[in-house]
């Protein structure tokens, strides 16, 4: 058996007290395009970091052709022949492509332009050595960046989720690349949560949960449901919730919303639809960054719509796609953000003024001027009542742990009483107790007759919860399922974008 | 961070007694940084500092003089320190302070004979709104056009400036001043009362209080005030929030623009007693180093503008008494702000060291 290039035995990594890779074994082999697959926060990019030396493993070996290595910079990462194209481009904007690749790559700017020319005519990789980085397309800097780690001559070339930037029709075009690269000898570790994919292109799967290996396959001789089920585990959730509920009144409708971001790494949304009663618990699955943030942010207003748009967010009775965020609030609506710090929480300021953010309006000020004693009265309740651990008011919030400070916010929110509630990611990086109590804030809610609408990654999170669910996949929203008639499988179909395709 | 094994690590907590400590620290710093100076120059630093530091505050005349300098530097940084904390740094104060200079001398310019008590009340207020309107174009150009605050002020008190030079050449000039560029010499009615016998403090410095009265009450207790500090803390948050980005260029730039509009005009109608090139001193940036040296809280940029007016009143004396050249007294201020800048790190971030060996 030839030595394999490179080879991974026990490799681990914690960060405090989570295990982000625990005891790893990989083994790609030379001309080969592996896939590595799992959700989010399965410690795919932890691993990546460890073998391109961004970090360095608590224990475990890396052999790099049959000697063992241990690289301890991006720069000896290189050195050895290997190269990484991360999901975020680092390409400076004002310079051209050249200027950008010369920055790294030792050479004179005429034989780098020629070389950048071959490699593109070789590859399929064609972009315009002149052209400023500014005026290209996503799938153009992609492109650049996959060029500028070609020019290093790498035998291993690793791809963070290179699919999730690119538009349907430049992916196959990606996929004709890494192909050729193959052909000629580059190996590929291609990072992904696409089933479908990887099936097209993967010749070996290593698929990742909680942190550790959970099966090493050929995806091309299993479907997509058995992929999906060895990424997010067998244990299925426990009962469905018992709801006889009747739902109410419609308070949240959105008809066919589409929508581009301004960030031109924003995921474009396209005809969404849901509808969400008084009563009832909506949850909306699928894996981050297939469009969550920006549905959120329509939903919250801090994204708004044109007036004449106004009707494509309907609100609790009225059209509110062009209200903002303090707007919807006042119609009864309340909103925790996936990201606590800095956006559900100033970080700098005491729990106390952090309950007025956003509880201002609950009779915190009067005239205009805070109600001191108010504001601590509120945020007494508020750490009582949600077992916020904390040495008191006074703290700041940026030294709260993530989840004493999710059950601050997810307890400031609920204490406003909205009758739309909206949670994104309500139990992230939350320990298995504060979660729990979380949930059953959040059904309490929707018993109490509040509308209550789930953004989560986390299946059996929404199956313990939510009424119905809805997967968010590459910009598109799938139909309503109802939770009690479905199993975890079909949200992973869904979630894969392999539903409509049969590959089932 | 990393330098020779230490490195900076959060704390948890910004420390309140740290935070009152370094402004503190940072003064006796920039003394011995600049008793060395004086050193290298030849110069006998203990005669300077006591030129500089002590005299200017042990007699009642010298001191009078400090409260008066003291006073714009007050007003303005008072404002200034209400955009600072939402992060609209207006750093063309200068302008709006030469503005406000222009609008309240229009009375006595074109009504040269006018009398009554109303008259430097109504120049006051004249002042404040020129600062305001001067104020207005950035907060424009920022919140339609996306134009940053900071070029924009400051490119127009280089206008402000001009306009300045043009009138007093020109229209304004006084026709039986020899051809000096200033204007008339104000009326008595046109001028500030003063407000202790013997001295020149006049009511500006009243005025310069109860606006630092009424700034901490908007910034510490009002909700406006809250959110300003939300919107320059996390602008994420404040978006969030629903708060209006907006609204805080606005009220930003218009509370600096008044504040400096005050200013000009209790210039003019204070110690100065007619319009003229030379009121646009540099208080306008000054108050920059003041807000900050305040830490941006009212009641800390009390004693960093009365800091900073003995530094101005004692730089005056030690160019007279021990022959330092002007610039010392910049270099003074400037090294002060950069100890203060060093220090206030500390409040919110500790030293720690690296342990070694870390690297396999």
């Amino acid at each position: 058996m030839p030595v394999p290039l490179l080879s991974i035995r026990g490799l681990s990594k914690s960060y405090g007290a989570v295990h982000a890779n625990r005891g790893i074994d990989l083994t790609v082999e030379k001309g080969s395009i592996h896939a590595i697959l799992g959700e989010n926060g399965a410690g795919k990019s932890t691993l990546m970091k460890l073998i391109y030396g961004v970090e360095s493993p608590d224990a475990g070996q890396v052999s790099w052709q049959g000697k063992p290595v241990r690289p301890t910079s991006p720069a000896e990462a290189r050195k050895l022949g290997i190269g990484m194209v991360f999901q975020h481009f680092s390409l400076f904007e004002t310079l051209t492509v050249v200027e950008n690749i010369s920055l790294i790559v030792p050479g004179r700017t005429a034989a780098l332009v020629t070389r950048i020319r071959d490699l593109g005519r070789e590859y399929g990789l064609e972009v315009d050595p002149r052209a400023h980085v500014h005026s290209l397309s996503v799938g153009e800097r992609q492109r650049v960046e996959i060029i500028r780690c070609l020019m290093t001559d790498p035998d291993l070339l690793i791809l963070d989720e290179p699919t999730s930037v690119l538009p349907q029709q430049s992916v196959a075009r990606l996929f004709d690349t890494l192909r050729r690269l193959r052909d000629r000898g580059v190996s590929i570790l291609f990072i992904s949560h696409k089933l479908e994919e990887i099936r097209a292109i993967c010749d070996h799967a290593t698929i990742l949960r909680d942190g550790a290996v959970t099966g090493t396959v050929d995806p091309r001789d299993h479907d997509a449901t058995d992929l999906a089920t060895m990424m997010i585990g067998r244990d299925m959730p426990a009962l469905p919730p018992a709801t006889a509920h009747k739902p109410g009144k419609v308070a949240l409708e959105l008809a066919g919303l589409d929508h581009t971001p301004d960030d031109p790494f924003g995921q474009p949304l396209s005809k969404v639809a849901l509808r969400l009663h008084q009563g009832e618990v909506l949850g909306i699955a699928g894996v981050s960054g297939n469009g969550q943030a920006e549905l959120a942010r329509l939903i919250s207003g801090e994204v708004t719509l044109p007036d004449h748009r106004a009707a494509e967010v309907l609100m609790l009775g009225q059209a509110a796609g062009d209200l903002g965020a303090a707007a919807r609030r006042a119609l009864g609506f309340a909103f925790v953000p996936e990201e606590r710090l800095g956006r559900g929480a100033v970080p700098e300021m005491s729990l106390a003024d952090n309950t007025l953010l956003t509880a201002h309006r609950a009779g915190l000020v009067r005239r205009g001027m805070i109600d001191r004693a108010r504001e601590a009265q509120f945020t007494a309740t508020c750490i009582r009542d949600f077992d916020v651990r904390t040495p008191g008011p006074r703290t700041e919030a940026g030294a709260l742990s993530g989840g004493n400070l999710q059950k601050f916010i997810v307890g400031r929110e609920i204490m406003l009483a909205p009758r739309l509630l909206f949670v994104s990611q309500p139990t992230w990086g939350v320990d298995i107790g504060a979660a729990t109590a979380i949930r059953r804030r959040l059904v309490a809610m929707r018993d109490a007759g509040a509308a209550v609408l789930i953004i989560s990654e986390e299946i059996e999170e929404l199956f313990e919860i939510c009424d119905r669910v809805q997967v968010l996949n590459a910009g598109r929203l799938s139909p309503s399922m109802k939770v009690r008639d479905i199993r975890v499988e079909d949200v992973g179909r869904h979630m894969i974008g392999a539903a409509e395709g049969g590959a089932a | 961070m990393n330098l020779a094994g230490y490195r900076l690590a959060r704390r948890d907590k910004a420390s309140r007694k740290l935070a009152v400590v370094a402004p503190v620290v940072a003064l006796l710093l920039s003394i011995a940084l600049n008793f060395a100076l004086y050193m290298a120059m030849g110069k006998n630093p203990v005669a300077v500092f006591q030129a500089m530091l002590i005299e200017p505050v042990i007699s009642w005349p010298a001191f009078s003089e400090v409260l008066l300098k003291m006073t714009p530097l007050l007003l303005i940084a008072q404002g200034l320190a209400a955009g600072f904390r939402a992060k609209v740094i207006n750093i063309g104060a200068e302008g709006q302070f030469i503005l406000g200079a222009i609008f309240a001398s229009a009375v006595p310019v074109w009504f040269p004979q006018i009398s009554g008590l109303w008259v430097w009340p109504l120049m006051i207020v004249l002042g404040g709104i020129g600062g305001m309107l001067w104020a207005v174009v950035p907060a424009i150009w920022r919140v339609r056009l996306n134009a940053s605050e900071i070029l924009v002020t400051l490119m127009m008190s280089l206008i402000a400036a001009q306009l300045l030079n043009f009138l007093l050449v020109g229209p304004w000039k006084d026709p039986m001043g020899f051809n000096f560029p200033q204007s008339v010499i104000f009326p008595l009615d046109a001028t500030l009362p003063l407000i202790l016998p013997g001295t020149r403090v006049n009511v500006a410095l009243a005025i310069a209080l109860i606006w630092s009265v009424a700034c901490w009450v908007y910034l510490q207790r009002s909700f406006q005030g809250y959110q300003l500090m939300v919107g320059g803390l996390a602008p994420q948050a404040a978006g969030y929030a629903g708060y209006s980005q907006s609204r805080a260029v606005w009220m930003s730039l218009l509370i600096g623009g008044l504040a400096a509009g005050l200013a000009g005009a209790s210039e003019v109608a204070g110690p100065v007693g007619q319009l003229q090139r030379s009121i646009a001193s540099g208080y306008g940036y000054s108050a920059i180093i003041v807000a900050y040296l305040g830490g941006l809280h009212p009641v800390g940029i009390v004693f960093s503008s009365l800091l900073i007016a003995i530094l101005y009143i004692g730089g005056d004396n030690a160019m007279v008494s021990a022959g330092l050249p002007v610039a010392a007294v910049r270099v003074f201020q400037g090294s002060l702000l950069v100890c203060y800048l060093a220090a206030i790190t500390l409040v919110r971030y500790r030293v720690i060291r690296e342990p070694k060996g870390i690297r396999a």
